[in-house]
């Protein structure tokens, strides 16, 4: 593999991982809420996270664009604010896959606290624990499988993604160019052979990713 | 130490419970058929549901809206709720306010507390359920059908491990049963329990 495609294959993973990783308090927070509480708006939430799941990506893309831009409301603020940009940046690319594959974590892992026993949070209640004990030594080791699967999927979306993150990330080679988008680039090209080495690039990240899921899952239990 | 319930009402289906009890005795049977509201009183005290109106009182406090976790009662549901991902010594220690010596010795757990809670026969279930609540040092225990899911064969042991548990170690003790047999054995009182009222108590000879 050429130099190029190493940076492309290093930046894809990062922004990925960052994303996923970044979206794991909000994501098992919301799951948890929902699984658990009910409470005055929760349906509108609940159609809200699911949105970009149905969306055509770039639409959601066109959205973040819009939000984010230095004349967007959000953007606008973190550029005055702290000089700070996002849109066709690697930054960009995060929130891209952040927004995309928020939905699939949130929903995993909702069915996994759902599927966790309710009379042993009760019982670890009536001895001593406090909510967050309860919920990192009950509720999130029991529903470790759901919340592990729903990672692995968040991950994968977030490798794949490619309609949010052209519309609000650019395709800029060297800075914002993922897998998928270089994938596509090197097709537009005629560099078949090319786009045929990073699909297999992407093969290996997706074997990679399912043997790592259960491996840990293995060893749990 | 007395648990005291003070009109206590809430709706169920298809009756609403509406009891004031004083638990005063050492043990107390609250007694009555299947369905009958008793597993709801346990609840109750143990702060997992909320009366509708009335009071709750643990040794003179009212605790009608304080927390499960604050209340110190130790609660032996029935499907026991061991936590399956932890050991035996997990389970017990989860809580514990003690190194949990005599509780583990009165009960016999020592050689369990390796194992998995999956290996475990259900006699060993309720010991070890019961020893998880024990060793939080309540000041009230709710015991809830303690010989239910335990094969017959078994029952007279947990029954002489109960009867170990309850005159070894002076916690106040509310059973719920429907076995008359268990209430002669174990208990000082008896409150009757009939579709959500108290329809008699009584204390045995």
């Amino acid at each position: 593999m050429s130099s190029a495609e190493w940076q492309i294959l290093g930046l894809t993973l990062r922004t990925a991982a960052l994303a996923t990783l970044l979206i794991v308090p909000p994501g098992l927070a919301m799951a948890w809420l929902l699984a658990r509480h009910r409470w005055r708006g929760k349906s509108l939430v609940e159609t809200l996270v699911a949105l970009p799941l149905v969306m055509p990506p770039v639409a959601t893309g066109l959205l973040l664009l819009e939000l984010l831009g230095r004349r967007g409301p959000l953007g606008g603020w973190l550029h005055r604010t702290f000089g700070l940009d996002i849109v066709f940046t690697w930054r960009a690319v995060v929130v891209a896959m952040m927004v995309m594959s928020f939905p699939l974590l949130v929903r995993a892992a909702r069915v996994a606290f759902e599927e966790v026993n309710e009379r042993l949070e009760q019982i670890a209640r009536t001895l001593g624990a406090s909510n967050t004990r309860v919920f990192f030594t009950i509720t999130l080791p029991l529903a470790a499988r759901g919340v592990a699967a729903g990672l692995l999927l968040a991950f994968a979306r977030a490798v794949g993604e490619f309609g949010a993150t052209i519309l609000v990330a650019g395709n800029i080679p060297g800075r914002t160019t993922t897998l998928s988008l270089a994938i596509y680039n090197l097709v537009q090209l005629g560099r078949d052979a090319d786009a045929f080495r990073l699909l297999g690039v992407s093969v290996l990240i997706a074997f990679a990713a399912v043997w790592i899921t259960e491996a840990f899952l293995r060893r749990r239990t | 130490m007395s648990v005291v319930l003070r009109d206590v009402v809430l709706p169920l289906t298809p009756f609403t419970l509406d009891v004031s009890i004083d638990f005063s005795a050492r043990t107390t049977a609250l007694y009555g058929p299947s369905g009958a509201g008793k597993t709801t009183v346990l609840e109750l005290i143990a702060g997992l549901r909320r009366p509708r109106s009335g009071h709750i009182e643990l040794g003179g406090r009212d605790v009608t809206r304080l927390p499960p976790r604050l209340r110190r009662v130790g609660y032996v549901p029935q499907d026991d709720a061991l936590f399956p991902h932890m050991t035996v010594r997990q389970n017990i220690f989860y809580g514990a306010r003690d190194d949990g010596a005599s509780v583990i010795d009165v009960l016999e757990i020592a050689p369990l507390l390796g194992r998995g809670v999956r290996q475990l026969s259900g006699g060993e279930r309720k010991r070890v359920a019961l020893a998880r609540a024990l060793v939080t040092r309540p000041e009230v225990l709710l015991l809830d059908e303690p010989l239910s899911g335990v094969d017959v064969a078994l029952r007279d042991r947990v029954l002489q491990y109960l009867q170990r548990v309850l005159t070894e170690l002076p916690i106040p003790t509310i059973y719920v049963t429907h076995q008359m047999e268990e209430v002669r054995a174990l208990c000082e009182e008896m409150v009757i329990l009939e579709r959500g009222s108290v329809v008699r108590a009584l204390r045995l000879e």
